[in-house]
């Protein structure tokens, strides 16, 4: 598939995003004072923010941005719809989160809307990995296991963005350990996810793309059109196997390694701010790798027929 | 819209025979041409003078070399929307430009909707949506809906533009959902096929095989054995024999 | 669950529908023009025309990309920068045509023959020939010479008729087709449908062919043969069926030249010719009577062997001995044959047997009763149904005219021409064998200002008719009815700028062409074409002074010529296809067809023949002028096709005459067009079930032919088996006769003018090393590509901008190539580097690629980095127009020998794999095209259609 850059930048950047609001709510729960009324805010904003630019660079692809709010219409089916109903839903009580911090107002409701704002941040990534998962067409998505792919780098991309709030707070330490551990399950899932794609077949072969009862070594002879159209571009693109390796080694050290060591290296230290910094440089290397090698790796069965 | 119709009415889709396809291209052309100005006006192409010549079309065709039974053949294969009974690319899309009618089965996209976000062609199996750039939305093979109600035609026009086009008679249209229909008896009488649905997908358009050439026949039988004299004389002692013989 | 949105499904196509021809090819089906306003929204096909009934190639349904094409000229032009520059100044009309007057009229008072006028596949040669004949220059001729004249003489000196455009198999009741060398041909969309019929009620496609791409990729039985060897794969067809005794006898007897007695007497000058009486009547030998009797005896029964003494004393022997003589020759053995064509002697005596099967045990008849040519009532018709039908891959081999021959003969044999099931003549056809058509342009007939005395373009019956100059050598500048190509029926177009540009046999003065990109896929030996059409003399002028050309695009040949005069597209214009030329007849039917102007030129350009007629006035031209000098056509071309008569009562159109009612002849009816274009553009009328079918020997078919004004003689096509005009040229070359030809020409005639077809190895063939060129190297047409002129379509070069040249995997294991590596290919004129594909549908000993894709840099609108000028590649570059010199120097062009058809398939090539990518060689300079208009860089036709404009 090819891996269209808006579409990088909206799955990464909203990922980190309702990451950091989802972590960001779910200490507004557990821990109420983690934060500050000014950090929490902060860290409110840098989470819309993020979710709102990934949100605007994915209109970027669409022909017709002006008719995007069509897209709320399908959630019965759609994955893309139920993801853009829920990418709404999410603003309001994070919008209504923020209302309450920026005018100063009771915090009672804090917790609830934390809540929702933590499911809505939930629901959202997992809709976006359903968008994807939901494909027949392509086998390296299509898998129950993708979902959780996505919801597992958002928690630790955003992790690490709270994780520095969590530091200038002073909680350095237990954001370190939220970070180890949502940084060491996204690096399981993937390294799991690596190795059951590789270790399956193509699921179908040109000769059952055709059809034809009883045709053995079909080869393409002539393309309908000599030079590549939509469905090969879009459909298309493939990278060569040894560069796929070495694009997985990045993803595993920039995504995960580095970020991992950065993060204990910080614990160790106690040079957290630094080290959370460093780490989140780093992984938004990574996770943009691995959210380009999504797609570059990911083979659709139209091109059977080319 | 996005949901899909409990059941269709009918059920329209191609019937396209590989026996006779000879990859003419005329139903490409001739469904370029049709719906350039149809329904899905423009289908846009970009760098049409240039290096590197695209543009949208709603049915393409491919050729192969391929092996049957230890004989060697070489196989044209237009390739359109084969109308899904449940597809995938109606349930994705988020907008609901993409629909599947109840009436007749037809797959298509509204223009005026659709948002350009081309999730329905990453779920189409067959490659057969085509977004256009220049107009920002996604096309498809119509089944020449504008075609086929159409009254302004002469009833035996309304027919999809790539049929009426078909040199060799190679396409086909009418209701696959009725066992009564040419298509769907053409369809039985000679193991028409479809395309993936061992893998879940279900198309309607149907493909009828390329015919089993036939067996050749055993050697033919050495002539009346040339009793004496040369192959000549044999002939035209046949000649005379046959030639009075007549008189 | 909400409804589908309302959408609109009766918008009507366009706001009015007009019906004219198809141009995208030459096969000229009848469509119907949709139009919006002024733009054409739909072009579909006319359910109702005879041609196409209804559907529509891939090119027919690309018109309107045609129409619009950036590549149109847009005024005429006059060339101011050296040729090839492409530096033009715009003129008017008044302008050009003064110069093209000046020009014309100071060669046609000097000396005419130094006008060359040549023109393409236009369909407007009653026309063109009329002016040239009018003009009174030798030097006219169309396309056909390289094309196709190896199927027309073929078929015309052996059965009156012929493959090409001139017959079609009997699509409705054949059972068994076989098909040589085709990959679309003219008759594109009946073949399609026919084959599509065919198969559908369970008959059988064989198709011979080095390829198994399009029709031979549907047939159901494939034959790789080996280019250039069909001629011993059919001899051995022909073979099988002496040996197993499958030959319709009645159907020779009655149909055939096969019991005419051939004087056996080596050495005098009727040794070979037909016994005849004193009035010249050929003899049989009637065993009834046991006497010699006048062939066209209806109650003689020939005898078909023996030898038989002649009242002189003199043995003669019936053709079908001879006949069968050559072809039970061991030589002609399917085992004999299998090595040269690649295919096994198993497959050929199956198909050969299934052949005689068909024919023979699955014969139909129709209850139609029919009289003969003798009088004699059938009270039914008798089919057998195998059809054949062969074009280039027969034609453009230098064997190509025997080859034809042979396969005609095989139909014959098995009783199948112009009966149910078989091949089938479409109207005029046939004609007498040979045509009673004469040459014309020898050295006496050419004077200033006088029209030649008859057409140019004929059948030549023996050395007599030859057009020679006072000293024997051609008088026609590409030598054709001389004795390097004594029945060269449709001339040499392929050698005039060559030859006149070495001034062999003479130098010109203005060369007129017309729709033909001679300067590129037209030509063989393009670099040499080039040279030869700016090569200066010793004062730096051009050898070929002038040259004057219509095309309707930018070609690459419009950079070279002095004048541009720009033509309309097809839907501008008015065109006649005409019984007079190259008519749309089905087996069925008497048909012609027009074309009318449905769109306004949007530019300064005129119809071609609108400009010739007006040429033709302004010169003076007799047939152009009335009595007292003024225009004899104002109203242009319209005007012409309606009151042209070239004898009383026959016009360029046949239907509609008189007072609308007659057809064939009669007067003409200022209606006329009108009528055309109220009925589709076309006129047809139904044949009488009872002359549809024998033709060539039905008394009604010929006597209604005689007063329709399509035929000459009441007599009945005899079928020449044995062909006496080719024994004639032979007796020639042995010495005989008044007229001789050099001797470098005898052995020629000895060997190649044999009156019984054999097989020969093409030239190119033998006269190169077999090693050092190991490959056939072939080329095949796209069906959706006409020529050079697809590739202006925005639409038609998305499907293929470049071409590949396709080679068997072993070719490419050996050499190591995969798809898309670059290789060399080259020949004994020169290499070309290209792209390859591997495929195993390919004869292995065979490399071919599509035809005429590769376009040269600045032409057809096109960007320079087009992959048409980058990747795309000609074979012409490869093939040379000459054969290399034999002993004695001359050189002989690279054409058959009888017909003087070019050989383009009888290339040999060797290929080896070329270093790294790049783009095609040889590099041609980007041509020049000052004054067209930038090409645009997105299309979105139609948009303009949508209701809302969006
Ligand atoms: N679409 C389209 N239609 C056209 C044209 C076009 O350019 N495009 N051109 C028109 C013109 S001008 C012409 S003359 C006709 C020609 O029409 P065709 O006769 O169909 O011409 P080609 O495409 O050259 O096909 C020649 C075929 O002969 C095969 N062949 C080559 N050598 C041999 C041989 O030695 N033996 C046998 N048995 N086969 C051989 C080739 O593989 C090829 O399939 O088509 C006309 N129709
Ligand atoms: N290698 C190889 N070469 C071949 C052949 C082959 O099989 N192999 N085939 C040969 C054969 S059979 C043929 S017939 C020739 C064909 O070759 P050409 O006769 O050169 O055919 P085209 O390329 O179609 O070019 C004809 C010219 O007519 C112009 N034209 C198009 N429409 C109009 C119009 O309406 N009016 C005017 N005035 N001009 C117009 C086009 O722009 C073009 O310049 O090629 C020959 N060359
Ligand atoms: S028009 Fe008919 S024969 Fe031609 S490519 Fe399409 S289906 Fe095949
Ligand atoms: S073929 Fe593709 S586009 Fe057509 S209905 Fe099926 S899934 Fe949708
Ligand atoms: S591109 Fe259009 S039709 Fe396709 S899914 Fe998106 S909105 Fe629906
Ligand atoms: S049915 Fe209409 S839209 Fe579909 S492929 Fe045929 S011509 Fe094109
Ligand atoms: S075969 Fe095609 S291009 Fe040729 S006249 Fe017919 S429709 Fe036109
Ligand atoms: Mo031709």
């Amino acid at each position: 598939m090819h891996p269209a850059y808006s579409v990088i930048f909206f799955t990464t950047s909203s990922g980190a995003g309702y990451g950091l609001l989802f972590w960001l709510s779910l200490a507004e729960i557990l821990v109420p004072g983690l934060l500050d009324r000014w950090p929490a805010l902060a860290a409110l904003v840098l989470a819309l923010m993020l979710i709102s630019a990934g949100l605007l660079a994915s209109t970027y692809h669409l022909g017709h941005p002006e008719r995007a709010l069509g897209a709320l219409s399908q959630w019965r089916s759609s994955w893309l719809s139920r993801e853009a109903v829920a990418a709404v839903a999410t603003y309001i009580p994070a919008g209504l989160l923020g209302i309450i911090w920026i005018a100063g107002l009771p915090e009672g409701m804090v917790p609830v809307l934390a809540g929702l704002s933590a499911t809505g941040a939930i629901a959202t990534v997992f809709c976006t990995g359903m968008i994807y998962a939901s494909l027949r067409t392509i086998r390296q998505w299509n898998r129950p296991d993708l979902p959780w792919i996505f919801l597992a780098l958002a928690a630790a991309t955003g992790g690490l963005l709270f994780a520095l709030f969590a530091a200038f707070a002073g909680a350095g330490l237990q954001a370190s350990l939220v970070s180890v551990m949502s940084l060491s399950v996204g690096a399981g899932v993937k390294l799991r996810y690596w190795s059951a794609i590789d270790a399956e077949k193509p699921r179908y072969s040109v000769e059952d793309a055709l059809g034809v009862p009883g045709l053995t070594s079909v080869r393409s002879l002539d393309p309908p059109h000599d030079r590549p159209n939509f469905v090969m571009r879009e459909m298309g693109y493939t990278v060569a196997r040894k560069h796929v390796e070495k694009l997985r080694q990045f993803v595993l050290i920039n995504l995960f390694a580095v970020p991992l060591a950065l993060v204990l290296i910080g614990a160790l230290s106690g040079w957290f701010i630094a080290a959370f910094s460093l780490a989140i440089l780093m992984a938004t290397l990574g996770v943009v790798v691995e959210r380009w090698l999504l797609f570059a790796e990911a083979e659709h069965v139209s091109q059977l027929y080319y | 819209m996005t949901c899909l119709p409990q059941s269709t009415d009918k059920k329209l889709g191609l019937v396209i025979d590989l026996d006779i396809c000879v990859g003419c291209q005329a139903c490409a052309t001739s469904c370029k041409e049709w719906n350039t100005g149809g329904y899905s006006a423009p289908l846009s192409d970009h760098d049409p003078y240039g290096a590197d010549p695209s543009g949208v079309w709603l049915n393409r065709v491919h050729s192969y070399e391929y092996e049957r039974d230890g004989a060697a053949g070489t196989l044209h294969f237009p390739r359109s929307c084969l109308h899904c009974e449940e597809p995938d690319c109606v349930t994705v899309c988020p907008t609901g430009a993409s629909y599947k009618r109840a009436e007749d089965g037809i797959v298509l996209v509204n223009p005026d909707t659709c948002i350009g976000c081309k999730l329905c062609s990453w779920a189409c199996p067959y490659g057969a949506r085509e977004y256009d750039h220049d107009h920002g939305v996604m096309k498809k093979c119509t089944l020449c809906v504008d075609r086929i109600y159409n009254e302004t035609l002469e009833e035996e026009d309304r027919v999809p533009a790539c049929v009426r086009a078909c040199p060799t008679g190679a396409r086909a249209f009418g209701d696959l959902g009725n066992p009564a229909s040419d298509v769907s008896r053409s369809v039985e009488e000679r193991k028409g096929f479809s395309l993936l649905e061992e893998f879940g997908m279900k198309p309607v358009n149907r493909y009828l095989p390329p015919r089993q050439r036939p067996a050749p026949p055993p050697e033919p039988a050495e002539p009346v054995a040339v009793a004496d004299g040369s192959a000549l004389e044999t002939l035209f002692a046949w000649v005379d024999r046959t030639l009075s013989s007549r008189r | 669950m909400s409804s589908s949105p309302p959408i609109d499904l009766n918008q009507p196509v366009g706001d009015r529908i007009e019906k004219t021809t198809c141009y995208m090819c030459a096969c000229r089906c009848g469509i119907d023009v949709h139009l919006r306003g002024d733009k054409v929204r739909y072009i579909e096909g006319n359910r109702d025309h005879p041609v196409n009934k209804g559907v529509l190639c891939g090119k027919g349904s690309a018109g309107i990309m045609q129409h619009y094409s950036p590549a149109r000229l847009q005024a005429p032009m006059k060339r101011v920068g050296p040729r090839g520059s492409g530096q033009f100044e715009e003129i008017t009309w008044d302008e050009a045509l003064e110069i093209a007057t000046g020009w014309l009229g100071d060669v046609r008072r000097r000396d005419p023959k130094q006008l060359a006028f040549f023109t393409g596949r236009d369909q407007s040669q009653s026309l063109t020939g009329l002016w040239a004949m009018q003009y009174g220059t030798p030097n006219f001729a169309a396309h056909g010479g390289f094309c196709s004249v190896n199927m027309a003489a073929g078929g015309l000196y052996t059965f009156g008729g012929a493959f090409w455009e001139f017959g079609d198999p009997d699509w409705e009741h054949t059972k068994y087709f076989l098909l040589f060398g085709v990959a679309e041909d003219h008759a594109s969309n009946p073949i399609k449908a026919g084959i599509g019929k065919l198969k559908g009620r369970g008959g059988k496609v064989v198709s011979v062919n080095p390829v198994r791409t399009g029709y031979a990729a549907v047939s159901d039985e494939w034959v790789s043969i080996k280019p250039g060897t069909d001629g011993l794969f059919v001899g051995a067809l022909i073979h099988e069926m002496f040996r197993n005794r499958t030959i319709d006898l009645d159907y020779l007897g009655r149909y055939t030249n096969s019991g005419w007695l051939v004087i056996q007497d080596a050495g005098a000058a009727d040794d070979g010719l037909f016994a005849r009486d004193e009035d010249g009547a050929a003899l049989v030998f009637d065993t009834e009577t046991q006497q010699l009797s006048n062939a066209m005896n209806p109650d003689a029964r020939a005898a078909m062997t023996g030898a038989r003494t002649l009242p002189d004393g003199r043995q003669a022997r019936p053709v079908f001995e001879l006949l069968a003589e050559r072809f039970l020759s061991p030589d002609y053995a399917p085992e004999a044959v299998a090595a040269e064509t690649g295919v096994s002697a198993e497959q050929t005596r199956r198909i050969a047997a299934e052949l005689a099967r068909v024919a023979f045990e699955e014969e139909i008849v129709l209850d139609r009763p029919w009289t003969d040519w003798a009088g004699r009532k059938h009270d039914k018709m008798i089919g057998r149904p195998v059809s054949m039908h062969a074009m280039r891959g027969i034609s453009a081999h230098s064997n190509g005219f025997q080859t034809c021959r042979m396969i005609h003969i095989l139909q014959i044999l098995l009783g199948t021409i112009d009966c149910p099931g078989g091949f089938r003549y479409k109207p005029p056809y046939p004609k007498q064998t040979p045509p009673n058509l004469l040459p014309h342009g020898a050295s006496g007939d050419i004077k200033p200002e006088m029209p030649l005395g008859g057409p140019h373009l004929g059948f030549p019956h023996g050395p007599e008719h030859l057009l020679l100059d006072e000293e024997g050598g051609p008088n026609r500048i590409d030598k054709a009815f001389s004795w390097d190509a004594p029945m060269s029926s449709h001339g040499l177009m392929h050698m005039v700028i060559n030859n006149a540009a070495r001034k062999d046999p003479y130098g010109i003065d203005v060369l007129f062409l017309y729709m033909a990109n001679m300067a590129w896929n037209s030509s063989m030996n393009v670099p040499g074409t080039l040279d030869a059409l700016t090569e200066t003399d010793e004062n730096g002028d051009y050898v070929i002074p002038k040259i004057i050309y219509s095309d309707a695009y930018y070609s690459e040949t419009v950079p070279f010529a002095d004048l541009i005069l720009p033509d309309t597209t097809y839907l501008e214009r008015y065109d006649c296809i005409s019984l007079l030329d190259r008519p749309i007849s089905e087996p069925d039917y008497l048909a012609d067809s027009i074309r009318h102007p449905v769109v306004k030129p949007d530019r300064d350009v005129r119809g071609f023949q609108e400009v010739l007629i007006d040429l033709g006035a302004r010169l003076g031209l007799p047939a152009f002028t009335t009595e007292d000098g003024s225009p004899r056509y104002p109203g242009g071309y319209a005007d012409y096709i309606v009151n042209h008569e070239r004898k009383p009562g026959i016009g360029p159109l046949s239907g509609f005459r008189g007072d609308g009612t007659e057809f064939g002849k009669g007067a003409p009816n200022p209606d006329q067009l009108q009528r055309y274009i109220d009925n589709g553009a076309f006129f047809e009328h139904r044949l009488d079930p009872s002359h549809a079918y024998f033709k060539h020997a039905n008394r009604g078919y010929l006597d209604w032919g005689i007063e329709k004004g399509i035929r000459l003689s009441p007599e009945p096509t005899i079928f020449q088996l044995y062909s006496e005009p080719l024994q004639k040229f032979r007796l020639a070359g042995r010495g005989h006769g008044e007229r001789q030809p050099p001797d470098r020409a005898r052995e020629r005639l000895e060997r190649y003018f044999d009156p019984l077809p054999f097989w020969y190895p093409p030239f190119e063939g033998t006269q190169v090393a077999r090693d050092a060129f190991p490959l056939h190297a072939i080329t095949q047409r796209p069906m959706h590509m006409y020529h050079s002129w697809g590739s202006q379509n925005a639409w038609l070069r998305q499907i293929t901008a470049a071409n590949r040249l396709y080679i068997h995997r072993s070719v490419g294991d050996r050499i190591g190539a995969a798809d898309d590596d670059w290789v060399w290919l080259r020949s004994h004129l020169g290499r070309v580097k290209c792209q390859v594909r591997l495929m195993d549908g390919v004869n292995p000993d065979t490399v071919w690629t599509w035809n005429a894709i590769g376009k040269r840099r600045g032409a057809w609108g096109l960007s320079a980095d087009a992959p048409e000028s980058n990747q795309g590649f000609l074979l012409n570059h490869l093939i040379s127009e000459l054969l290399p010199a034999k002993e004695g120097g001359y050189r002989y062009s690279n054409s058959d020998p009888i017909t003087g058809q070019a050989a383009w398939f009888d290339l040999r090539v060797a290929i080896e794999k070329a270093d790294g990518a790049g783009t095609t060689e040889p590099f041609f300079e980007p041509l020049g095209a000052s004054g067209q208009p930038p090409s645009p860089s997105k299309l979105a036709y139609g948009a303009e259609f949508r209701k809302d404009g969006r």
